[in-house]
């Protein structure tokens, strides 16, 4: 603990009178005026650069002091004094300047703070530290990192420690240094290890060294290329899941009773705005919301589709045309319905913490949280939909009714309500699948009419009325299209999906798994 | 004649005259936006914008003496019915001038009506350029104006050296990425150095492009996005950057369509930090543009509204059409046409709006972050005012092309053949 005397006073003049610069500065003025704080090692430098890299550092107007916030929001903002870092009343919001920041003084902020961040007793905020500090490596930072490894005791951290040390031994004179650090280096799969070793391979004079360099390059891009691989394949298949969710609503009212659905796209859109009116109505637990928001959605979308079957579709069987124009109709009611209610913006769902951002299995492989949740959501979707189907007497119902209406009938079943509740079973799912997209997309009136042909592609190449159909359709449709997109562009990519259906439907016109026995023969 | 039938000759003369002498107390002022639709989202607000701005004139004694009278259309985003519904506005309700169109195949689909009716467009929207027509007021920005001034700022600020132009499919993001890929290569950036793509409208996943864009900002350069994707496509995009851990301060990305209204209705947290270049921000602080947000809040009576680019671009409109009518003192096109050139009102921004010989107009060029809040906190500001370039320098085809209502009356005149061709040539 430093005595506060005659040193220290001259020391907070002088951290005071840096701290005040900021207030005019330009944002390059301000990355120097940062700089040269951290150079004179004040203790309260860390609290400050921090609250400025946090958006939380502000002048008073009245007297252009400076002050920390206690947050960035809220009026009255709460003002905490820098030096004594205690609390130092309260200001309103308009009464106070925030000192701006831009990426780039952000982002010699971070790296400058991540030395602070070096001793903290959470490993892992050590190792993202590690990697802030492994972007801009000098002399000082490896003095740093050297300290560090010296005490570390993870693993983890240790290992990436090792890493930038070795990156930092490239620029060693020894000969014999830059061949231990390339052999050491060539197990990783580090991009910035990677770029740094090709470099060295243009620069080495060495032999061994550029011989040691570009094997190391060349093993990194191979595993890389392996990994990348995985990745497209992890791309394909969550792609498939999304077409697979909006496709098993409509397998359903489509597949087993033979209602072509063009509100289908808009039932998915009541599934996403009950997830934002959940998500409104419990603000502080947005983890939860989405939890909630999925019986909800099954509940408000069912609902909708059973009215609709009851006041439309029924009058309506047998007739494919007037059906399709009737539910066209619908859709557009209930885009409009919502653009009345929720006006024609946009609405904001938000992501909760635990669906964003990546699980990280190595430098070259990260998946993203949201899409792996929907690859698993999917899954469970249709598994419960087929158990649905195949073990409770409702699914017992609808197989008997979409295999031959008369003699259900004849047996006893009220073929009526096995229909509206098919229906709704359809609807629910697609209100479902509405949940799922509103994390992946825009929650706006016009959110089904973009996701509607995708949904009926699917359902035609995999055989109506086949839920298996649907979901090996669906995933490998997703699969091609990820496969073809890095070398033909989004647009191409589509466009010779669509080509490659027009082909399979010449040949298969039932799709890939064609119902098959009598019921199919009846159409 | 038969008595019967002269009565009804009677009546129907008298119907005549009496809308005729309604129709001259009042000067009738066309909006053609989308109120339902696609574009509903973007369009309503222009829409309320205008009304406002017409309420207002109103309450000062209106215009040469005569009220303002609105006549609201909706073409409902569908690009041929805007052409129907200007030449309703301009043959059967015979407005003074009109307000409208988002999208430039909208305004390229009204544009034949305007010059055959000769009627009389205020179009606010940044838009691509290559175009200049005797009778489109262009209040929005050209490229030079907003898309190289933010390579500009990128180049020189940032120290960006490989370039990733990311765009929907169409006429716009096409346009510009290639005015700016001539632009990027005459700096000397090498064509290795510049990636281009385009993904369908309301495109939703991003996952490989985004891994794209994180493979090519590896090379070990400092990498930037210029982006035109448009709409609706832009929150997917941003999610996937920010779950693929692109943060802005190592792979900025600029945007040229996304404003505060496009963000209200979006998580903002994967977008921090990332830019926008436009012409106008809501954050910009000076009395002017305070009074518009708080005239705004109130005429559309509620206080979270935001403002954006493309309303400035009809406030500062507005009030170019109304002084040139009272420099004219008469709405005839013609006259008003022959006014505007030369006129200046201020923008909301603190400066000047002047309208040039080549019917484009004067405007700052400002690129803000976005901050957590949806708002934009200006990092750059040009000096002084950008003059709009109808047709861009950087373009082979284009360089030798001038637009110069005034002096050459031609929207399209070869400085090098010195002939005038293309639009309205006469």
């Amino acid at each position: 603990m430093v005595v506060p005397g005659r040193a220290q006073k001259t020391d907070d003049a002088a951290f005071l009178a840096a701290v005040a610069e900021l207030r005019e500065a330009t944002y390059s003025d301000k990355t120097a005026i940062a700089e040269r704080l951290i150079n004179t090692g004040h203790p309260r430098v860390r609290a400050t650069l921090t609250a400025l890299l946090e958006d939380r550092l502000a002048f008073r107007n009245s007297d252009n002091r400076a002050f920390i916030l206690k947050s960035a929001e809220g009026d009255p903002a709460v003002l905490i004094d820098p030096l004594t870092l205690k609390d130092a009343g309260q200001a309103p919001a308009d009464a106070i300047t925030k000192v701006g920041t831009n990426n780039t003084l952000r982002r010699t902020l971070r790296t400058a703070l991540a030395r602070y961040s070096l001793a903290s007793p959470d490993a892992s905020v050590r190792l993202d530290a590690v990697r802030e500090i492994s972007q801009s490596l000098d002399e000082n930072t490896l003095f740093l990192l050297r300290d560090r490894y010296a005490v570390e005791t993870d693993a983890r951290v240790r290992k990436e420690i090792s890493v930038s040390l070795a990156m930092g031994a490239l620029d060693s004179d020894d000969a014999q240094a830059r061949l231990r650090a390339v052999r050491s280096l060539s197990g990783s799969l580090n991009q910035d290890v990677r770029n740094r070793l090709a470099r060295l391979v243009d620069d080495e004079h060495d032999a061994a060294v550029r011989s040691a360099a570009s094997a190391a390059v060349a093993k990194i891009d191979s595993w890389r290329g392996f990994y990348g691989a995985i990745e497209t394949m992890f791309f394909g298949l969550s792609l498939g899941s999304v077409l697979v969710l909006i496709a098993i609503g409509l397998a359903i009212t489509f597949g087993v009773i033979g209602v072509i659905n063009m509100a289908h796209g808009e039932l998915m859109m009541l599934g996403a705005y009950t997830t934002y009116v959940v998500q409104t109505a419990m603000p502080g637990h947005i983890g939860i919301s989405i939890l909630v928001a999925i019986p909800a959605a099954f509940l408000v979308s069912g609902l909708v589709g059973i009215l609709m079957e009851r006041s439309i579709v029924r009058f309506l069987y047998g007739r494919p045309l007037e059906t399709l124009l009737a539910t066209f109709g619908v859709s557009l009611v209930l885009q409009q319905a919502v653009r009345s209610i929720f006006s024609a913006l946009n609405r904001s769902v938000v992501t909760p913490d635990w669906m964003s951002g990546s699980l990280r299995v190595n430098d070259a492989l990260a998946i993203t949280y949201n899409r792996l949740y929907i690859v698993l959501f999917t899954l469970i979707v249709f598994l419960a939909v087929v158990l649905a189907l195949k073990r409770t007497r409702l699914g017992l119902n609808i197989r008997a009714v979409s295999q031959n209406r008369a003699m259900a009938k004849a047996m006893g079943i009220r073929t009526e309500w096995v229909d509206a509740m098919t229906f709704g079973l359809g609807s629910g799912i697609a209100g479902v699948a509405g949940v799922a997209l509103s994390q992946l997309t825009n929650v706006g009136p016009n959110l089904g009419q973009s996701y509607i042909i995708d949904s009926f592609m699917v359902v035609v190449f995999g055989g109506v009325g086949n839920l298996w159909g649907s979901l090996i359709g669906g995933l490998s449709m997703g699969l091609v299209n990820n496969l073809l997109e890095p070398y033909t562009g989004a647009v191409l990519a589509k466009i010779l999906l669509l080509v490659g259906l027009i082909f399979l439907i010449q040949v298969r016109p039932r799709g890939l798994f064609p119902q098959t026995g009598r019921a199919a023969e009846d159409e | 004649m038969k008595p019967r039938a002269t009565i009804a000759l009677v009546l129907t003369a008298g119907i005549v005259f009496s809308t005729a002498a309604l129709a001259q107390n009042t000067i009738k002022v066309g909006v053609l936006h989308s109120l339902s639709g696609t574009m509903a989202i973007s369009e309503t607000t222009l829409k309320d914008t205008i009304l406002m701005m017409i309420d207002a004139q109103n309450k000062k004694g209106g215009l040469l003496g005569k009220k303002l009278e609105p006549v609201v259309v909706d073409p409902a985003s569908n690009w041929p019915l805007f052409a129907e519904k200007a030449a309703q506005l301009l043959e059967k309700d015979k407005v003074a001038v009109v307000f409208g169109c988002w999208t430039s195949v909208s305004r390229k689909s009204v544009l034949p009506v305007f010059e055959k009716d000769n009627g009389l467009l205020f179009y606010p929207v940044q838009y691509e350029g290559e175009e200049s027509s005797k009778n489109v007021i262009y209040t929005g920005a050209a490229p030079n104006q907003q898309a190289i001034p933010a390579v500009d700022y990128l180049m020189k600020e940032v120290g960006v050296k490989r370039w990733v132009l990311e765009g929907t499919d169409y006429v716009y993001p096409r346009t510009t990425n290639k005015i700016l890929e001539a632009y990027l290569h005459l700096k000397g950036v090498k064509p290795d150095d510049i990636s281009i793509n385009y993904t369908p409208f309301g495109y939703s996943d991003w996952q490989t492009r985004v891994a794209a864009i994180k493979k090519f900002g590896s090379a070990g350069k400092k990498t930037a996005v210029v982006s035109t994707i448009n709409g609706d496509a832009n929150v997917p995009f941003y999610k996937e950057l920010g779950n693929q851990k692109i943060s802005a301060e190592n792979i900025p990305v600029v945007a040229f369509s996304v404003g505060e209204e496009e963000l209200s209705g979006v998580d903002t947290k994967p977008l921090v930090g990332h830019l926008a270049a436009w012409n106008y921000f809501e954050s910009v602080s000076n009395p002017v543009n305070k009074a518009f947000i708080d005239q705004w809040h109130t005429f559309i009576k509620n206080n979270k509204r935001t403002t954006n680019d493309p309303m400035e671009a009809h406030y500062i409109g507005f009030n170019l059409w109304v002084k040139a009518v009272e420099k004219a003192k008469t709405t005839d096109v013609n006259k008003v046409i022959a006014a505007l050139p030369g006129l200046e009102t201020p923008n909301l921004t603190g400066g000047t709006a002047k309208v040039l010989p080549n019917h484009h107009i004067t405007k700052p060029v400002l690129i803000g972050e976005v901050k957590a809040d949806g708002q934009f906190n200006v990092v750059w500001k040009s000096s002084g005012e950008v003059p709009g370039d109808a047709w861009s320098d950087y373009l082979p085809g284009s360089k030798d092309i001038e637009a110069d209502w005034v002096t050459l009356n031609c929207g399209n005149y070869n400085k090098i053949t010195k002939k005038c061709s293309g639009q309205n040539y006469k």
